[in-house]
């Protein structure tokens, strides 16, 4: 052991009911690995990327009110350090005796088990949303985070569908609500896990570690350790950090911490902003929505970017803090390249300000091989002030997948500047389109289909907004 | 009361659900001083290894081998019908190719060792691709070809003729489970392995092989699967024998288990096929001849291309009567991974051609797809290309009219075309497809199974069959069978894990018959038992042996139920009376009988058949598209079990839609596989089921001299997926396509908005 690796110490949580403590497992370690390990095998590795939700299990989490909830979440993409003081429940948890959970009773009646590698999972997905205190009328995409190769879905929607409420003796009913996750120092076999409370350790931490990976919800970071196998002498986690996790709505800006997640700004824009919803919607699974962050997906400055297309739109700013100064950056100045944006060594996205009033009229659409749960061929975002008349005051056009970066199209918005929402406005911004954007193709879609596929969801929102006149 | 025929939860559904089910690799993590194996993979497609040095991977902290083609005791070799499957190659022939293997303390250990081992290459011209093979006339074996009559005579008096070629593509089996070994030595020297296989025989024949053993020093387990679909047919193997290399050398349980990349670089995939067609067809849209070329994508090494091109011939009939056939086909030799069994094997790829020509055929005359479908299916007292009378052929036009009554055919079709005119940037389609499948397999030896059955003195029954479960619910179906052939409770029978030492020299599970096949062996055997349990009944009850009745656990004489003996009493007296209580049962397809020259004779033991209907919405903005309905009418004979049952039919058409619609495979112009994961490579999730799926099974439908009146139905179901696909041209013909309508596959978005744009004159 090296003097440092001593200093770090290890790190405790709860594990199926029980304290867990953990020390000398590289850092870098999955979730998941770490529980196969131990002998808790009903959680599968089936595609180390957060994809299939084979992995799942469930950690308690405190809802915008304090109050605990259970959020399924991809064991593959989480770095072990990071359930550090979680209260944690695999499959395995579950039974009572010999007795099984109401979720593995309903899911067992119906067939909704064939080969059993996936089954796991859909009980975890299930289990939290037993249990979800708004819970609804199921919706099937709830289970989009699910992968099933023998195609059970069918008899898995009857069990979710036939499932009751759960009994004011359930254990998992009335469980104390959690406490703020802890700060952890931790380190094995010469590498480090670092979890600062608040800004000012994020900096320190960054300073004593210059080429540690910034960790927010992982669901990126998690695929490049897992799949590419990448390893950093230090992860500096940002899921403690209570200044990133604002929401406020001021007069002039409506400010989301980049540290939200996509789940948490989905629930706390439900209804009032129905860009947002279907953003939410659409973006990843609801097992990496209950990961991936906003600021996360707005650094990762992928070229489809989901939330980057929308919030670029909304002509929202990014807040940027350094250890000694902050600073405002439209977003369209922060997306450099695929992949490059404008933060500065040691500087962290902290927020992201979307100016109110918001646009009247908002849309988000994502075009992808697959209905649910997958990368974008193209997003587009569309926002417009409209005056009493119907004539365009102000339009936003934002695109993904229609260049080396997300990027809003001036010239299109010109081209509306003062019109009606007609035919012909329809067809003279799909000529500017044409002219301006020349995206490069790749396997997920050709230079052309791309082209198109903008051109099509513009006519998709101008006709769902302009009519056939 | 009947025990089989009910629908009862996947045996282990319990397991399943509280992750109490234990696969291969949940076996391994369990091992005291267990190491893991990691692949050396080679970066080229095709290369000679000059040289290889493991000095630096050996001496890395927890490395305890590098495995090379020097440390095979045995035959370096784990080849099916051929021994032209090196383990350690000298000659690299796909992209990721194994040359070596590191066994290390975890693997994290062995993938940095990995890195340090040098292998230099000397880089060889590739063939990648059918094209690229049938230009510089690379293949694997003969060509195939089946005929049964002058087909050029045929064409030349058809009054119409067409012409056309359609391209099939490949399809990764992303079985959940990715191949997995786990190999331990015991004290004696003897191998056990667990292996996620299809076919724990040929693991064993592998293993003993490489090892240079004989075969029954190596013992094969397969416990559960999860999921297999073809994948671990026979491409379990090489790893069970790495696994065993290793604990061999190593003398410590050694486990394989690729990670999600290695399985989809290093195994093989679906075939990808070239098909070119010449039909010759009357103006009613009858077909009068047919001449087709196909080509399949083989990969490096001959594995089971050659059924698999076999099983397209035999099917590329489908469901209709073509009076003449002439059908060839080669396997090119590439190099890519070897592609193999995969759930249809060849069935869907030979059947999707007559499909295609059929819709040429409709569009051309300008007739009803739909219709000239119907006015093509077999009539009862048909005969097939091979020369096998169709039997129950009526059964074609039966379903169908079924199926159009049950889906309100004629109503939707005017509903669609209503709505069509209504919405110029989105159309509905509709189309009806049938399927005719053979079961058995081609390879008349393979029909055979046997299995052992023990009752012990307290009632309770241990059944053993060759048959591996899967997920297919293969060892549900088969306690039914032994809890109802012997009567007793199904919580009387336990199925035991599939094991080379409890019975030798099995066949695969495959076919869609392994039901048929195991079911069958467990039946006779349990037959045997009842037998010689009525005898021991017979003078307590004073009744004849042929009066015993043997129901849920009581035995008693007809019409005396209240006098019932328990079973486990009647096997308690048994046993002091000395009456053996364990029996073997034996079963062989005899039936199936084809002549491998010719391919022509009795291929099947008999046909499956089924239809659907569906109905999707293709939005022309942007190619996305939903079934917004989709009805099953499935000839399952009398299903045995009818949740399992559904479960297959469900998951087969799913699999079938994500082929035809989705899952793509990309490589570069190197031959590496782009696709290499979940996030790359889509497969069917829950958006992709339809809206609303109904499946039904076809009443009345028992099938003599099979398992309780049973047919197979783990394949078949796939090729339903076709009406996905007629149902995507059926809406591309309301955008305003004339004539031939091409479609691609697998039709993704892009390709069907390619297809909308071309339809209405501004191609993309």
């Amino acid at each position: 052991l090296s003097a440092r690796d001593a200093a770090d110490g290890g790190f405790t949580f709860t594990l199926n009911g029980a304290p867990e403590r953990v020390e000398g497992v590289e850092p870098h370690t999955s979730l998941l690995k770490y529980l196969r390990a131990r002998g808790l095998t009903g959680a599968k590795e089936v595609c180390g990327e957060g994809e299939c939700g084979a992995c799942a299990v469930a950690w308690v989490a405190a809802d915008r009110a304090g109050r605990p909830r259970f959020e399924t979440i991809a064991s593959c993409l989480v770095p072990l350090p990071e359930v550090a003081g979680r209260e944690l429940w695999t499959v395995e948890g579950l039974s009572h005796g010999s007795t099984p959970h109401p979720v593995q009773a309903t899911i067992v009646a119906a067939g909704g088990s064939q080969c059993g590698f996936c089954t796991p999972g859909f009980v975890m997905t299930l289990f939290s949303e037993y249990y979800r205190a708004d819970r609804g009328a199921f919706d099937p995409a709830t289970l989009a985070g699910n992968l099933c190769r023998c195609g059970a879905y069918g008899p898995l929607c009857d069990a979710a569908r036939s499932l009751g409420v759960p009994s004011a003796h359930d254990p998992f009913v009335g469980r104390p609500a959690p406490e703020p996750l802890p700060p952890v120092t931790y380190g094995a076999t010469g590498r480090r896990f670092l979890r600062p409370r608040d800004l000012r350790g994020v900096f320190e931490a960054l300073r004593a570690e210059p080429d540690a990976r910034l960790l927010a919800g992982g669901t990126d970071v998690g695929v490049d350790v897992q799949v590419r196998h990448a390893r950093y002498p230090a992860l500096v986690s940002l899921s403690a950090v209570a200044e990133l996790r604002r929401f406020e709505q001021g007069d002039d800006a409506l400010e989301l911490g980049a540290g939200l997640t996509i789940r948490e700004v989905q629930e706390r824009l439900a209804g009032r902003w129905p860009a947002f919803e279907e953003l939410c919607r659409a973006f990843g699974s609801p097992l990496v929505r209950a990961r991936a962050t906003l600021g996360g997906n707005v650094c990762s400055a992928s070229p489809v970017g989901d939330a980057s297309v929308l919030l670029l739109a909304l002509q929202a700013e990014a807040v940027l803090c350094g250890p000694d100064a902050e600073r405002r950056l439209p977003l369209e100045r922060f997306f450099l390249g695929p992949r490059r944006t404008a933060l500065r060594p040691g500087e962290v996205l902290t927020a992201l300000r979307v100016p109110l009033p918001a646009p009247r009229v908002q849309r988000f659409f994502k075009a992808a091989r697959r209905a649910l749960d997958d990368v974008a061929t193209v997003t587009a975002a569309f926002a417009l002030d409209l005056d009493a008349r119907g004539r365009v005051e102000r339009a936003r056009l934002a695109f993904g997948g229609a260049g080396p970066a997300p990027l809003r199209v001036a010239a299109a918005e010109a081209v509306l500047q003062g019109r009606t929402l007609d035919r012909q406005a329809e067809a003279d911004v799909v000529a500017t389109l044409r002219e301006a954007l020349r995206p490069a193709g790749d396997w997920r879609g050709s230079a052309a289909y791309r082209v198109a596929l903008v051109e099509g969801l513009w006519r998709l929102f101008r006709q769902a907004h302009g009519g056939r006149s | 009361v009947s025990v089989v025929g009910r629908a009862v939860p996947h045996e282990s559904a319990l397991l399943h659900a509280t992750g109490a089910a234990l696969f291969v690799d949940d076996l391994a993590v369990r091992q005291a001083g267990l190491l893991t194996a990691w692949p050396v993979t080679a970066p080229h497609a095709h290369a000679r290894v000059l040289a290889l040095d493991a000095q630096a991977a050996r001496r890395e902290p927890g490395v305890a081998a590098v495995l090379t083609a020097d440390d095979v005791p045995g035959l370096n070799d784990t080849g099916l019908a051929r021994r032209d499957e090196p383990l350690f190659p000298h000659e690299v022939q796909y992209h990721g190719q194994p040359v070596a293997w590191v066994v290390a303390a975890s693997e994290e250990a062995a993938r940095q060792a990995c890195e340090r081992v040098r292998v230099e290459y000397e880089p060889l011209p590739a063939v990648l691709g059918i094209d690229a093979a049938i230009r510089a006339e690379s293949w694997l074996g003969d060509e195939l070809r089946l005929t049964n009559g002058d087909a050029q005579a045929a064409l030349d008096a058809a009054p119409r003729r067409l012409s056309g070629e359609l391209r099939v593509p490949g399809q990764e089996h992303f079985y959940l489970e990715p191949q997995s070994a786990l190999a331990l030595q015991d004290e004696s020297g003897l191998l056990l392995v667990h292996s996620a296989t299809q076919h724990p025989a040929q693991v064993q024949d592998v293993v003993a092989r490489v090892l240079g053993l004989a075969r029954h020093r190596v013992t094969v387990q397969a416990l559960r699967l999860g999921g297999a679909f073809g994948g671990k047919e026979v491409q379990a193997a090489p790893f069970a024998a790495v696994a065993a290399l290793g604990a061999w050398r190593c003398g410590r349980p050694v486990r394989v288990r690729l990670s999600r990349a290695l399985d989809f670089a290093l195994t093989g995939k679906r075939h990808p096929f070239l098909g070119r067609f010449e039909v010759g067809f009357d103006d009613d849209g009858r077909l009068l001849a047919l001449r087709l070329r196909l080509w399949s994508d083989g990969g490096w090494c001959l594995d089971l291309s050659e059924p698999v091109l076999q099983r397209a011939l035999l099917n590329c009939d489908n469901a209709y009567a073509v009076p003449v056939i002439d059908v060839a086909g080669r396997v090119c030799r590439t190099h890519t991974a070897s592609n193999t069994a995969f759930r249809g094997f060849g069935g869907p790829q030979g059947s999707i051609m007559i499909e295609e020509c059929l819709d040429r055929v409709a569009r051309t005359l300008g007739l009803p797809p739909h219709e000239v479908r119907r006015r093509n299916l077999y009539r009862a007292g048909a005969r097939t290309h091979y020369g096998q009378p169709v039997e129950d052929a009526e059964r074609l036009e039966r379903l169908w009219s079924e199926l159009e009554r049950d889906g309100d055919y004629a109503a939707r079709r005017a509903q669609v075309d209503a709505w069509n005119l209504q919405t110029p940037d989105a159309k509905r389609g509709l189309a009806l497809t049938p399927v005719k499948f053979g079961i058995s397999f081609t390879t008349a030896f393979l029909n055979q199974a046997a299995a052992l059955v023990l009752v012990y003195a307290d009632g309770s029954v241990q059944v053993n069959h060759g048959g591996v479960e899967m997920g297919q619910g293969l060892h549900t179906k088969v306690r039914q069978v032994a809890a109802e052939a012997l009567g007793v409770r199904l919580e009387s029978v336990l199925v035991m894990p599939t094991r080379t030492d409890k019975l030798p020299n099995t066949t695969p599970s495959a076919a869609s018959s392994s039901f048929d096949l195991n079911g069958a062996a467990v039946q006779r055997a349990c037959e045997t038992l009842r037998e010689r349990l009525g005898e021991v009944a017979a003078p307590h009850f004073g009744r004849p042996a042929a009066e015993i009745v043997f129901d849920d656990g009581r035995v008693f004489a007809a019409g005396a139920p209240e006098s019932a003996l328990p079973f486990g009493e009647l096997a308690r007296r048994a046993h002091l009376q000395r009456v053996p209580l364990w029996a073997a049962g034996f079963h062989s397809a005899d039936e199936v009988d084809l002549d491998p020259r010719t391919l022509r004779g009795r291929p099947f033991s008999y046909f499956t058949y089924g239809v659907a209907l569906a109905e999707v919405e293709l939005c022309g903005l942007t190619g996305a598209w939903r079934a917004r309905r989709v009805d099953i009418l499935q000839d399952a004979g009398l299903s045995p079990s009818p949740l399992v049952d559904r479960g297959q039919v469900e998951g087969a058409f799913l699999q079938g839609l994500g082929w035809l619609t989705l899952e793509e495979l990309v490589r570069d112009e190197r031959g590496a596989l782009l696709t290499l994961g979940a996030s790359t490579y889509k497969l069917p999730g829950v958006g992709e089921r339809p809206e609303r799926l109904h499946v039904r099974f076809l009443e009345r439908a028992a099938r003599p001299g099979a398992v309780y009146g049973s047919k197979g139905v783990g394949e078949p179901p796939l090729l339903l997926a076709f009406a996905v696909r007629e149902a995507l041209r059926d809406a591309l013909g309301a955008f305003g396509a004339r004539g031939v309508v091409e479609l691609p596959c697998p039709s993704t978005p892009e390709v069907l908005l390619r297809a909308v744009a071309r339809a209405r004159g501004r191609p993309l």
